[in-house]
């Protein structure tokens, strides 16, 4: 399973299966030889069970990838009745789209925007759920472990409408906080409005809904950690942070990489519902994000190719990292999302 | 070399190498720990005791209510009773069925296509899946697609566009490729085609993946806002989350259409606090009963699940 790697894009989603991706050995053999009629006689029921799904992934996901060629036409969604027409009827303008793009500061806001969010979460976010894994491997009580890891999990399942509205009823200016610090005399702050410490709270927002969630893929590997490991380092002097950093770390290295390099590829998308619910609220300057921009100024606003070029150039240059990102993997020696092949 | 059953191990007891912990770490931990769970119960509980206070209660408190006082439903009596709520609740509930099966089905009947290494097509096949979580084919074409098919203000809008997850269709096609080839093979001595299989032999023995995977489809339909933002126009046809944020968030951020929220049946009298909080409760209930299912398997520990081996 050369590709095996590629499970791993969502590695928290974790599922019951996936033991081993090895399958089973080699079954059935070879049988390059058999002609093709034969092979079709064989497999068709199976290629037929995987037409629907194959149907709906090219319609749905590649053919608006080869879409994006409206990046380079003046796109005019009324030039004909459908977007096909409208297609054959637009203009090409070549690179336009581009230099509209580029040379539109709110463009810049958005993305230094997003590249901030996504620097500052991975300081401030990233690492936690690490911490929380150790911690909770820490609890001897398998009753208790139990009882937090249920309910730290459980906000991974609200809507980011819930969490926020979780956040505006505790932290809003009207919340619960707020109300209670009227009560003892407090001048309360609206944390929720404030553009400046936007950057802070959607990175609670997404340790409140995530930080458990997160910790899942390290505890597996904390478990996977062998025991004799720390058994020999504590016989031989290591101290319980001593250990810590000589065999718990080390465990953990390659999922640390693994989960580094696909934030990095997702550098350009720090999602998308949490900044578009929150944006009138703190105002534009804080919560443009790139996709929040190519909502409002393109498809709000119907400027089509102006959106596709900055959807090309968000794909382009997340190919770009998670590729580059690998590769800086495999030179330190680690393994990346897919193998080398 | 870490690839294991990842069951976490039953740490019951200290072993003998290892220190006593010091009287600070333990201090320490308990009260991170602490503060976490309370981090996330506080809020769910202050939210339902809201829901369920009079008028009163909340007058009292100042907004909203930590300490019960009384049991007082009709908050939920007045969003049942009809209007967008319940339509949106109703929506909700259709979307959800008819999307996880939808996605379900095709997953699960993809991922056995997929489950035998050799066979016709099976690299480039695999490969169009598994290409999707390099290829991101942006915002703009996805809704021109979308609209032009004339999906807009359809429950398919919502469906179609992230109907199949790669994602899950690799998990269960892992687990599939980890029935013994023995069962299958003598299955088909016997007779039966690879549709029978499927569902005789296979399925019988990967529900727990599939109800896992059947439930994260179920919380992503559940909890769809960007895409009826999108492709739902109709407030009479928004889903639950949609009707949420006008109700919830509007009151902090104008609703995001940027016009002013009509909402029928209750436009008339604000909804009051415990309506709000009700309306959350609503939106909380499924991925809170559906919840116990998949967890179980979580802290199980069967789940290493992605980590490569």
């Amino acid at each position: 399973m050369s590709r095996a790697g590629l499970d791993t894009v969502d590695p928290v989603v974790a599922a019951p299966a996936a033991t081993t991706v090895t399958g089973r050995p080699a079954s059935p053999p070879r049988r390059r030889r058999m002609p093709l009629r034969a092979r079709l006689r064989r497999d068709w029921p199976l290629l037929a069970m995987t037409a629907p799904a194959a149907l709906v992934v090219l319609i749905f996901h590649y053919v608006p990838t080869l879409g994006n060629i409206i990046a380079f036409q003046d796109y005019n969604p009324f030039a004909g009745n459908n977007p096909v027409e409208s297609f054959i009827a637009s203009e090409w303008i070549g690179f336009g789209n581009f230099e509209a793009l580029f040379s539109n500061p709110l463009f810049w806001d958005a993305l230094r925007n997003t590249l901030a969010i996504t620097a500052f979460q991975l300081v401030f976010y990233f690492p936690l759920p690490i911490f929380l894994a150790i911690l909770l491997n820490s609890v001897m009580s398998a009753k208790i472990r139990a009882f937090i890891q249920s309910v730290v999990y459980l906000p991974h399942f609200f809507s980011w409408v819930l969490v926020i509205t979780f956040f505006v009823q505790m932290l809003g200016g009207a919340g619960l906080l707020a109300q209670e610090l009227r009560k003892a005399g407090l001048e309360p702050w609206n944390i929720m409005t404030n553009p400046d410490t936007f950057i802070i709270l959607v990175t609670a927002e997404t340790v409140w809904k995530d930080l458990g969630w997160g910790a899942i893929v390290f505890l597996a590997a904390l478990s996977a950690i062998d025991q004799n490991l720390y058994e020999a380092a504590a016989v031989d002097g290591a101290g319980r942070w001593r250990r810590l950093w000589h065999v718990t770390l080390p465990g953990l290295r390659p999922v640390i990489v693994l989960l580094l390099i696909l934030r990095l590829g997702d550098a350009l998308s720090v999602g998308f519902e949490q900044f578009i619910l929150q944006r009138e609220a703190v105002g534009r300057q804080a919560a443009e994000v790139l996709d929040t921009f190519v909502y409002y100024n393109a498809i709000v606003t119907q400027q089509y190719g102006l959106g596709a070029a900055a959807g090309l150039f968000k794909a382009v240059v997340g190919l770009v990292l998670i590729l580059a990102a690998n590769k800086l993997a495999h030179r330190l020696g680690e393994q990346g999302v897919y193998a080398r092949s | 070399m870490r690839r294991t059953a990842g069951a976490s191990r039953s740490r019951s007891a200290r072993p003998v190498w290892e220190e006593p912990p010091s009287i600070p770490g333990l201090i320490g931990k308990w009260v991170v720990l602490t503060v976490i769970v309370l981090a996330v119960l506080v809020p769910m509980w202050s939210v339902v005791v809201t829901s369920l206070s009079s008028r009163q209660t909340i007058n009292e408190a100042g907004g909203m209510v930590m300490v019960p006082k009384g049991f007082d439903p009709s908050a939920y009596v007045t969003i049942f009773s009809g209007g967008q709520v319940a339509r949106a609740v109703w929506t909700s509930v259709i979307l959800t069925v008819v999307g996880t099966a939808f996605s379900l089905s095709l997953t699960v009947l993809a991922a056995y296509g997929l489950s035998r290494p050799g066979s016709l097509l099976h690299r480039p096949l695999l490969f169009l899946f598994l290409l999707t979580f390099l290829i991101y084919p942006g915002l703009v074409p996805t809704y021109l697609l979308v609209t032009g098919l004339g999906l807009k203000n359809t429950i398919w809008a919502l469906i179609f566009a992230g109907a199949i997850s790669a994602f899950n269709l690799v998990v269960i096609r892992a687990f599939f490729m980890n029935i013994p080839s023995e069962l299958i093979d003598s299955a088909r001595i016997d007779g039966a085609g690879e549709f029978r299989i499927l569902t005789r032999i296979v399925m019988p023995l990967s529900k727990a993946v599939i109800a896992v995977v059947g439930l994260f489809y179920a919380v992503g339909y559940w909890n769809v806002y960007f895409n009826a933002l999108l492709y739902i126009d109709d407030n009479d046809m928004w889903p639950v989350q949609r009707v949420l944020q006008s109700y919830i968030l509007a009151g902090q951020s104008p609703s995001v259409t940027g016009t002013p929220v009509n909402l029928p049946g209750i436009t008339a009298t604000p909804p009051t606090l415990a309506i709000k909080m009700a309306v959350v409760v609503v939106t909380i209930i499924p991925a809170v009963l559906v919840y116990p299912f998949v967890q179980r398997h979580f802290t199980k520990g069967v789940i290493t699940g992605a980590i490569k081996g």
